[in-house]
């Protein structure tokens, strides 16, 4: 097994750096100027593939916070709301348009600030951000007739609060529907990873979108809690936990406030008997080894038909043998950096639960850099549908494995869950995949593929996996009255 | 002597008395009284989440088509039994004109919503144009077990125009009558009974929406919550209480005895959007050019 590790040793082939234009300190962007934080205080951003720092990011207030909704509300009352539509759009247009201009520095930022591999971040993350952009800007004259059978209006001030797995591309989601449907933004990155988001106002700078249309402030938690309890917000857009989630809920109970929520996920990826064996082993490689397994709609909850699983499971540590775990930036890595030291420990933790638990582990003998954040690649078998890793989010390259008998069997386990984000199902026979896809409750479903995005599809979650879609024309509802 | 109706509740397609023993008298607008009705517990609440869960699968996955026969159903029983319901609102207060005017646009509503369900897939759907090679489509699916106060304010109207969208949505419910106005509930309740309803898609429960609705809005196994002209309190308890397993709440402010009261925005407020892919096969070059 580890002899076919040693065979496969690559030259590296680094994703080059110099390019990139960094500067040490960043502040908030307000108003459409660079404005230093009331407190003065500042947070290390770094790389944590190796742990050094790449620049100071500022610490927004309560009084920052306010300073960019008061921004916010004036260029929506005075500007964006009553600009023609077709004028929207065109800065949206715009704005999709220097993106893709400046996509490799973007996604080099992205790899360096996040850790995740340069293939993603290049052939993934960036364009889909762009794309994300150039899609919501048509829609900016054409509203009504997305809703042909109500009067549709935008909200006002919307406050978007986003995740560190997919930075630039999770302000793309929130930013542009936002604009498309005539509101402005007032948008808060992850404190580990800000430095695309700010790249992004950089951008929206030079595009000349009118003052104040777009704010981004960057902090904690404390930044975050102070837009969600902003009184002059209409509208709240988090993607995160599902404990903040709740937070958020039980703050804005009682006022007008809009929410949309995309929260976490545990979700189940199923293989029938008659899949496609070697496919359905990519696709599981996929589902919970990209982006470091840190995608909340991660296929986490590996379901095997028991006739074929002793085959699967040893085809798929076959096929992990040759993951390449590594410096982010280098072109052959497949997995990348965790994003934080927190997020390890987290990983760390639950590993710890799964063996108490009695789960079978196996993970790759790969080796890994000193220094900086990694974690193997790993797969438990052997799991109890009880057990703790087979229930909650792990948010890392960990998957369970777990056989079933029946389909009955399989959808009933595979909806045993609070969440319901996301579900793959692999098997030859149109009809068998259709039942299941009908049967399982969760709001993206991929059949014989898995962790495929696009701007013009819908995604988001049932049950405890939030509510509100993102992409498509279901995503313009939640910027709309 | 007349004989008098005995008011009892509406669970898994049966009429039991509350299990708390209890009731309450509903009185005229002479303050002379009209009946003995159930006050139900949080226990009958309970019960019929229970209900309620265990018909989710046969009712959201009866064909749309099957859904709007038997709410059309619904429409065809209430107008039989037209007598009886304007004779219950004229029990309660209304004048013979107001609840003949109530029980016709309750018809009608019904009929309304009947039409919707082999509709509102194809105004809520869509078929996404992906930029890769996959067949990629989203569509509505019930969001689950909808927990209902219905309009205090009225005895039927309010309670048809919020239950027959959640139903012709594939929902099932679980409804908290009027406190004050309850006659026409249960007699609603013996309409669905004969409507081809299967048992438990719908539950009715008669008394305090004070003390049953927290229990309701706290319930993990209900999906949502619709609240009908609530006040600011009882929203605010109700979103927290929501808050452990994401409910959705919808709260409609509305005029139930307009048109604007009816529409696929109540029908889409208790839908998912599911997205699903699929690859298309690529092989070769040729392209269906003809």
């Amino acid at each position: 097994m580890t002899d076919s590790n040693n065979k496969w040793e690559y030259a590296p082939s680094l994703e080059g750096t110099k390019h990139i234009q960094l500067k040490d300190k960043y502040d908030l962007f307000i108003d459409g100027k660079w404005v230093k934080p009331s407190s003065n205080k500042y947070f290390d951003s770094i790389n944590p593939a190796n742990e050094e720092k790449l620049a100071e990011i500022a610490w927004a207030s309560e009084s920052d916070v306010d300073l960019a909704v008061k921004a916010a509300r004036k260029a929506y009352v005075e500007v964006w709301s009553v600009m023609k539509p077709s004028e929207r759009a065109k800065y949206i247009f715009r704005i999709a348009r220097l993106m893709q201009e400046h996509a490799r520095e973007l996604a080099v930022i992205e790899t360096l600030d996040g850790g995740k591999p340069i293939r993603e971040s290049r052939d993934i993350d960036v364009p889909l951000a762009c794309n994300h952009f150039f899609y919501y800007a048509g829609w900016a004259d054409k509203l009504q007739d997305a809703f042909p059978h109500r009067n549709i209006q935008s909200l006002g001030v919307a406050g978007q609060i986003i995740p560190w797995n997919f930075p630039l591309l999770m302000a793309a989601w929130k930013i542009a529907p936002a604009l498309a449907a005539g509101n402005t933004v007032v948008l808060k990155p992850a404190e580990s990873t800000s430095l695309t988001a700010l790249k992004l106002a950089e951008i929206i700078e030079a595009s000349g979108l009118p003052a104040g249309v777009v704010n981004i402030i960057t902090g904690h938690g404390d930044t975050g809690a102070a837009i969600v309890n902003h009184p002059d917000i209409d509208k709240i857009a988090f993607t995160g936990s599902t404990a903040v989630g709740k937070l958020i809920q039980k703050a804005v109970a009682g006022t007008a406030k809009k929410v949309s929520l995309e929260l976490g996920g545990k979700s189940a990826n199923i293989v029938l008997e008659d899949a496609p064996i070697d496919q359905a082993v990519e696709g599981i490689v996929n589902g919970i080894f990209f982006n470091q397994g840190h995608v909340c709609c991660a296929g986490s909850r590996l379901y095997v038909q028991e006739s074929i699983a002793d085959e699967l499971v040893r085809k798929l540590k076959q096929r992990m043998q040759s993951l390449y775990v590594g410096n982010p930036l280098d072109k052959n890595t497949d997995i990348g950096a965790i994003n934080s030291k927190e997020q390890l420990e987290t990983i760390e933790k639950y590993v710890k639960i799964g063996i108490n638990e009695g789960a079978e582990m196996f993970q790759v003998a790969c080796e890994i850099p000193g220094k900086g954040f990694y974690f193997r690649p790993t797969i438990f078998t052997n799991v109890a549908q009880s057990s703790v890793i087979s229930q909650e989010e792990i948010f890392g390259p960990v998957l369970t494995v777990q056989t079933f008998r029946t389909i009955d069997e399989v959808i009933q386990k595979a909806n045993n869950s609070p969440y319901g984000l996301a579900a793959g199902v692999w098997s030859d026979k149109g009809s068998r995949i259709f039942n299941l896809t009908s049967k399982l409750r969760a709001g993206v479903i991929w059949a014989n593929t898995y962790n495929k995005f696009d701007p013009a599809s819908p995604f988001g979650g049932y049950k405890e996996s939030g509510f509100g879609r993102e992409g498509g024309l279901h995503g313009l509802e939640a910027y709309l009255k | 002597m007349n004989v008098l109706k005995t008011y009892k509740i509406y669970i898994g397609g049966q009429f039991p008395r509350t299990e708390s023993g209890r009731t309450y008298v509903v009185k005229d607008a002479n303050g002379n009284p009209i009946a003995n009705v159930c006050q139900s517990s949080k226990k009958d609440i309970r019960n019929a989440v229970q209900a309620a869960r265990k018909a989710v699968g046969t009712w959201s996955e009866r064909s749309a088509f099957n859904r709007g026969q038997i709410l059309y159903r619904m429409a065809e029983m209430l107008a039989g039994r037209k007598t009886q319901f304007i004779e219950e609102l004229t029990q309660q207060g209304q004048s013979i004109e107001s609840a003949t005017n109530e029980i016709e646009i309750c018809i009608d509503r019904i009929v309304y919503y009947a039409g919707w369900c082999d509709k509102y897939q194809q105004i809520l759907s869509s078929v996404n144009p992906v930029n890769s090679s996959h067949f990629n489509f989203s569509m509505a699916e019930p969001t689950g077990v909808v927990g209902i106060v219905a309009d205090q304010d009225t005895s039927l109207l309010g309670l048809v125009s919020q239950l027959m969208p959640v139903i012709a949505g594939g929902n099932t419910v679980v409804l908290i009558a009027s406190e004050v106005l309850p006659l026409c509930s249960i007699s609603f309740a013996e309409v669905l009974e004969t409507s081809d309803l299967p048992a438990g898609v719908v539950n009715i429960l008669t008394g305090s929406a004070e003390e049953m609705l927290p229990t309701l809005a706290e319930h993990m196994d209900v999906n949502a919550i619709f609240l009908s002209n609530a006040v600011t309190e009882m929203v605010k308890s109700t979103q927290l209480s929501a808050v452990d397993n994401l409910k959705r709440v919808l709260v409609m402010d509305s005029d139930w005895s307009h048109e604007s009261a009816q529409g696929i925005r109540y029908i889409s407020s208790f839908q998912e959007i599911k997205t699903t892919w699929h690859p298309i096969e690529q092989i070769g070059g040729v392209t269906s050019s003809y």
